[in-house]
C-alpha cells in the first residue's frame, strides 16, 4: 500500500512537471506582456492541482485498461483468423467513437455556420444540423474505412509512405475543385477525429497486431492507423461539400 | 459544492463518450471473440481510472486555464494592444506587428502539446516498442516544437490573410522529401504524430486565437480564416519528428565512427 502510495505521488509530480510550461507561459504573459494581475489566484491552483491528479490518473489507467484491452483484442482477433471478424471491429472502433466525438460535434456545428454564411446551404436551424450530421456521418464513415485500410496494411505489410503520398496527392487535386467554404474545414477535420481515449486504444491495436502476425515490424507497420485516421476524413469532407453543391 | 455537481456533469459527459467505445469492446469480446478478457477486474479499474482522470483533467481545465487562457488570447489580438507599443504615427497595422501574437502561439503550442494526454500514450507506446531508442520526452519535445511552428504560422497566415492550401502543400512537399531521407523505423510513428498532437488540451485554447484573430483583424472573417489552424497543427509535428530522428540517427553515427577511430 505505502509503495503504491509513492508510485503514485511520483506520478503526481511528473504530471506537475508536464503542466509547468503551459503555468509559466500564462504568468509571463500575464504579468510581462498585458502587465495585469492574475485573477483568482485560488480557483487557478485548485483547477491545476485537478488537471494534475487527472493526468495521474489517467496514465495510471492507460497502462491497466486501454492499452491491455487493444493488444488482447488484437492477439485474439487475430488468432480467431477471420478477416472479416478484424474488419468489422476495426470499422466499428473507428466509426463508433468518432461519431460520439465531442470536438467533431462541436466543429460539425461550427462549419454549418460557415456553410449558412457562404450561402451553400439555406441560413434555417433545419439545413444547419443536416448539414452538421452530414459532416459528422461523413467523417465518422472516413475513420472507420481509414482504420480498415491501416489494418489492411498491417496485414500486407505496405509501405506506409506509399498510400499517405497517393492521400496528399488526392487532397491536392481535390482541393483545386471543391468549394472554397469547406476546404478550412476539410483540413482541420483531419485534426480533430481522434480523441484522448481513441488515440491509445487505437496505437495498442496497431501494435498487437503487428507483433502478432509473423514478418511484422512493431515500429514500422504498427504504428500508421491514427495517420489514415487523419488523412481521410479531409478527403472524404471535401468530397461531401463537392456532392452538395452539385 | 459547486465543483461536486460540475464534477458529476462532466464525469457523465465522459461516460457518454466512452459508452461506443465499450460496447463495441465488449460486444466482440462476447459475441465474437466469446472467451473472458484476461485481467478483467483490473481492466475494469483501469478504465474507471481513465474515467476519473479524464474528468478530473477537464474540470482542472475548465476551471483554471481555459477562461485565462482565452481572455488572453482575446486581449492579445485586441488591436487597441497591438497599436499601444506603436507610434501614433502609422495608420494601418503590419504583419509584424503582431509579434506578441505569434509568440504566444509558438509557447502556447508547445506548452499544450507537451501536457496533451495522447500523446503521452502514444509516446510511451513507442519508447517501449523501440525498446528505448526513441525517448518519451525526445519524442513529445519533437511534437511540442512541430505545433509550436505550426499554429505560429498559422496565426501569421490569417494576419496577412494568405490561402490556406498553399502553405499545407509546401508541407506536404517536404514531409514527402523527408521521408526518403528520414529512418525508415520513424517514419509510421512520424505520421501517426500529427494526428494525435490536438485534442482536449491544445484545440479550445488554439481556437480561440484563431477566433479571436480572425474576428478583430481587418478584412478577415471569422467564419472563413477562423478554420485552419488544426491543420496546420498536424501537420509540421510529422516534419520536426521526421528531423529529430535524422538528427539522432546523425548523431549517432557519428559517435559510432569515432569509437571505431579510436
Amino acid at each position: 500500500m505505502k509503495k503504491q502510495f509513492q508510485a503514485f505521488l511520483h506520478s503526481l509530480t511528473n504530471s506537475f512537471r508536464d503542466l509547468a510550461p503551459i503555468i509559466i507561459v500564462i504568468v509571463f504573459f500575464q504579468t510581462v506582456v498585458l502587465q495585469q494581475s492574475i485573477p483568482n489566484v485560488s480557483e487557478i491552483l485548485i483547477g491545476t492541482f485537478l488537471v494534475a491528479l487527472g493526468l495521474s490518473l489517467f496514465i495510471q489507467g492507460l497502462e491497466m485498461g486501454l492499452f491491455p484491452v487493444g493488444e488482447a483484442m488484437a492477439f485474439a482477433l487475430a488468432k480467431k483468423g477471420s478477416i472479416f471478424w478484424l474488419f468489422a471491429f476495426a470499422f466499428a472502433l473507428g466509426f463508433g467513437t468518432t461519431l460520439a466525438e465531442p470536438a467533431l460535434i462541436a466543429v460539425a456545428a461550427e462549419a454549418a455556420e460557415v456553410a449558412a454564411g457562404g450561402g451553400m446551404i439555406e441560413p434555417t436551424d433545419a439545413a444547419k444540423s443536416n448539414y452538421a450530421s452530414g459532416l459528422r456521418f461523413t467523417v465518422a464513415l472516413s475513420v472507420g474505412l481509414s482504420i480498415m485500410l491501416g489494418v489492411l496494411r498491417i496485414l500486407k505489410g505496405w509501405p506506409i509512405h506509399y498510400l499517405i503520398i497517393g492521400g496528399y496527392v488526392c487532397i491536392v487535386v481535390m482541393t483545386g475543385f471543391a468549394p472554397k467554404e469547406i476546404i478550412g474545414i476539410a483540413y482541420d477535420s483531419g485534426g480533430v477525429t481522434t480523441s484522448t481515449i481513441t488515440v491509445p486504444l487505437v496505437t495498442a491495436l496497431g501494435i498487437g497486431l503487428a507483433s502478432s502476425i509473423k514478418g511484422r515490424n512493431p515500429m514500422i507497420d504498427g504504428f500508421g492507423l491514427i495517420a489514415f485516421a487523419s488523412l481521410m476524413p479531409i478527403l472524404f469532407v471535401m468530397a461531401y461539400g463537392m456532392v452538395l453543391l452539385s | 459544492m459547486n465543483l461536486i455537481i460540475q464534477f458529476g456533469e462532466t464525469f457523465f459527459a465522459t461516460i457518454l463518450d466512452v459508452i461506443p467505445i465499450v460496447l463495441i469492446i465488449f460486444g466482440f469480446q462476447w459475441f465474437v471473440i466469446r472467451r473472458p478478457m484476461p485481467n478483467m477486474t483490473k481492466v475494469i479499474t483501469g478504465f474507471v481510472l481513465v474515467l476519473v482522470g479524464l474528468s478530473c483533467f477537464l474540470i482542472g481545465l475548465e476551471k483554471a486555464l481555459f477562461p485565462l487562457g482565452k481572455l488572453m488570447a482575446q486581449q492579445l489580438t485586441d488591436p487597441s494592444f497591438i497599436a499601444e507599443g506603436l507610434s501614433a504615427t502609422t495608420q494601418a497595422l503590419q504583419w509584424h506587428d503582431y509579434k506578441w501574437v505569434y509568440l504566444f502561439a509558438f509557447m502556447i503550442g508547445f506548452s499544450t502539446t507537451i501536457a496533451e494526454p495522447s500523446l503521452i500514450a502514444v509516446a510511451m507506446k513507442a519508447s517501449k516498442v523501440s525498446g528505448g531508442a526513441i525517448s518519451i520526452w525526445g519524442l513529445r519535445i519533437a511534437v511540442g516544437f512541430g505545433v509550436a511552428i505550426g499554429i505560429s504560422l498559422g496565426t501569421f497566415r490569417i494576419v496577412t490573410g494568405t490561402p490556406l492550401e498553399y502553405y499545407i502543400m509546401v508541407g506536404y512537399i517536404i514531409v514527402v522529401i523527408q521521408t526518403f531521407f528520414a529512418p525508415r523505423l520513424i517514419i509510421a510513428l512520424a505520421y501517426d504524430s500529427g494526428g494525435v498532437t490536438t485534442s482536449t488540451v491544445t484545440v479550445p485554447l488554439v481556437a480561440a486565437l484563431g477566433l479571436g484573430l480572425a474576428s478583430t483583424v481587418p478584412g478577415r472573417s471569422a467564419v472563413l480564416d477562423g478554420f485552419g489552424l488544426i491543420a496546420f497543427a498536424s501537420l509540421f509535428p510529422m516534419i520536426t519528428v521526421m528531423a529529430y530522428a535524422q538528427i539522432s540517427e546523425r548523431r549517432s553515427k557519428v559517435k559510432h565512427n569515432r569509437s571505431k577511430g579510436d
